[in-house]
């Protein structure tokens, strides 16, 4: 009885472990493969092609610099902006909602992750950039001073291509850190409670219970940002330069690689793009190690300090 | 018992549909999105005429439908603009190119406050997408519309940001009518832009037109007439203001067909003659002279004779020009070439 089980319990851990390292091999096998079809261009260019501002496919110069710009300004700029609405949804779906709210309220936060980025891109360019356009018109001139906005109002451009990542990131974001809060004991909130915290005190506990998980919520949210594709690149202009005015048409690493690969028949151009695919492929792969080591060191410090801050607070307090 | 004569039906069955599968033959290309519509029109009404044959194309581009052609993946490839002689020495065999149908791209803009159509001729062109022309009312455009206020408006460039076949045809006109826009910019299916907003596809350039005020673009022919949306005229070599129509496109194709080389791998931007829409291009099918499966070539090389012939009959109605009867002639010379069972 007993060493039939356990082998059974060897299969299943074999089996499991077999589907674990075939991901990590799928992983390093793209890796492999984005850096030996971009031979060419590695050879060519070398660590220019990071620094580099030009992109000139009729030339043969390449240079990816405008688009790491362009995909990680954007992604940063819509992630500051998605990330407290996404946790105010999140806190309320989970804390704050009537129970007959809830479930239509979800349903609906989610429904906005399954739409396909060709609709939001269709609407981006139909209802967003008019409305952009209007909104950077109307800026008065002192305002238009500033680098962040200057140029040309012309709608197209960062501003566009950060609000509608932005509306895209939001149910990624909401509805993970709503799970992570779904996850938090009862009883933290119920000792907050006990010890006298008003609502807000409790749910800033339970957010500190829950930090780890929101961070990763966060950083899904950034991973998609960096990746998306269609719909940023139907509203940010395409147009390959390094500014820091939202007005300005812009460009990123996935947009490129959508327009441009399929009419790519020249060896070192081909390569050039699945260049620009590997830097992306190296940059998420920061992303997500650099948030494995936030969330580490969160862990790490919250076993030095044991009681959250916001609950220790009214411990000290007598009244 | 049953059970007996049922399997024994079921072989019968399965044997009878392996036949009908063997008979069928079917031939996969890929290539060029511009032609598209019409090659789709043609697989579904040559699949009418003749059931077993079942032609299947992928719209991936032309780039990709030429690596798919040279690795082999593909019978047949399509391409809007020819092959370069390096792509030709790095296939495994001789291609040739088959023209099959001609596009045209025209100028739209966006200029609120004036009526009527706008002339324009390739220098001005060039120098807007170069952006030496900055403002609506500069003095060469104002000199090819005399009599039209226009506005001290910016004018916004608007162009592909994918790489396409329609911008293509756009910069190998603007190269040959501006020697700096040859020089600073070239040709290709993408170039490096001096100025101006990359919309995604036709829809994306047209959909940035038609919302900036102040704005110049390029779409396709069809594009444009489907849509109804309003294009300029462009000065062809001898001096007139055409506006592009399917006559005036297969008519730069009829000045084309003197100086046709024998390989139809020619541009046909600024042809000269009377009555010639400036912009146009053809748009190849790629095949190889001397094919592995020549049991295939016999069906491939059918189809292309009826596509030639009768098949030109569904050009206008999807917006594409018909070939002139004299090419046709010369490709049906180059058909005979190619070897088949």
């Amino acid at each position: 009885m007993s060493t039939s089980s356990s082998s059974n319990d060897l299969r299943f851990r074999l089996g499991t472990g077999l589907v674990a390292l075939s991901l990590v091999l799928l992983v390093a096998a793209i890796g492999f493969e984005l850096l030996r079809q971009s031979q060419l261009s590695i050879a060519k260019f070398g660590l220019s092609f990071w620094i580099n501002d030009v992109w000139d496919p009729v030339s043969g110069e390449f240079g990816a610099r405008p688009f790491i710009w362009g995909t990680l300004y954007s992604s940063v700029l819509a992630l500051a902006l998605a990330t407290p609405i996404a946790l105010g949804i999140a806190i309320f779906l989970s804390e704050l909602c009537p129970n007959s709210l809830r479930q239509p309220l979800t349903f609906l936060t989610e429904l906005l992750a399954a739409i396909p980025s060709i609709v939001y891109g269709l609407w981006g360019i139909f209802v967003l950039v008019p409305a952009v356009r209007a909104f950077e018109s109307s800026l008065p001139a002192a305002l238009r001073s500033l680098p962040f906005f200057s140029g040309p109002p012309v709608g197209v451009g960062m501003l566009s291509a950060v609000l509608i990542l932005a509306i895209m990131v939001i149910p990624f974001i909401s509805s993970v850190a709503r799970e992570v809060l779904k996850a938090v004991p009862m009883s933290q909130r119920e000792a907050a409670y006990a010890l006298g915290a008003t609502q807000w005190e409790a749910i800033r506990a339970a957010l500190y219970y829950g930090r780890t998980g929101i961070v990763g919520a966060i950083m899904l949210g950034f991973g998609r940002a960096l990746g998306e594709t269609m719909a940023v690149t139907m509203v940010i202009g395409n147009n390959p330069q390094i500014s820091l005015s939202l007005f300005a048409p812009q460009y990123t690493m996935a947009a490129v690689l959508a327009n441009e690969f399929t009419e790519a028949a020249d060896e070192l151009y081909l390569d050039a793009l699945i260049e620009v695919g590997l830097v992306l492929f190296v940059i998420t792969l920061f992303v997500n190690a650099g948030s494995r080591v936030l969330i580490w060191r969160m862990n790490r410090t919250a076993t030095v300090r044991t009681a959250p801050p916001v609950v220790a607070a009214p411990l000290g307090d007598p009244a | 018992m049953t059970a007996g004569k049922r399997l024994c039906a079921l072989l019968t069955g399965v044997a009878l549909f392996a036949c009908v599968v063997d008979a069928q033959s079917t031939i996969n290309g890929a290539g060029a999105t511009f032609p598209y519509p019409i090659y789709s029109k043609w697989f579904a009404e040559y699949n009418k005429l003749k059931s077993n044959v079942q032609i299947n194309y992928q719209s991936i581009g032309s780039g990709g439908g030429i690596r798919q052609l040279t690795n082999q993946t593909v019978f047949f490839g399509a391409t809007d603009g020819p092959m370069t002689p390096e792509q030709m020495q790095g296939a495994p065999g001789k291609i040739l190119h088959l023209p099959t149908v001609l596009g045209a791209v025209v100028p739209i803009y966006n200029l609120p406050g004036t009526s009527g159509e706008i002339k324009f001729n390739g220098p001005v062109l060039a120098d807007i997408f170069l952006g030496k022309i900055a403002k609506w009312d500069d003095p060469a455009i104002a000199k090819l519309n005399s009599g039209m206020k226009l506005p001290s408006t910016d004018i916004t460039v608007v162009h592909r940001s994918d790489g396409s076949g329609t911008s293509y045809i756009w910069v190998d006109y603007l190269a040959k009518v501006s020697p700096e826009w040859l020089k600073k910019v070239g040709v290709a299916t993408s170039v490096n832009w001096p100025v101006g907003l990359g919309g995604k596809g036709n829809e994306g350039v047209s959909g940035l037109v038609q919302q900036t005020p102040g704005s110049i673009g390029y779409v396709e022919l069809i594009y444009a007439l489907q849509n109804k949306i309003a294009y300029g005229s462009v000065q062809n070599a001898e001096g007139e203001f055409v506006r592009a129509t399917i006559q005036a496109v297969t008519a730069a194709a009829g000045a084309a067909v003197k100086n046709m080389p024998k390989d139809f791998r020619v541009s046909i931007t600024n042809a000269p003659g009377k009555g010639v829409y400036p912009i146009s291009s053809f748009t190849w099918i790629l095949l190889y002279e001397n094919p592995k499966d020549k049991a295939q070539s016999k069906v491939m090389v059918d189809f292309m004779k009826w596509a030639l012939t009768d098949g030109q009959k569904f050009a206008g109605d999807l917006g594409y020009a018909p070939l002139p009867a004299e090419i046709v002639k010369l490709e049906m010379d180059a058909l005979s070439t190619i070897k088949v069972s």
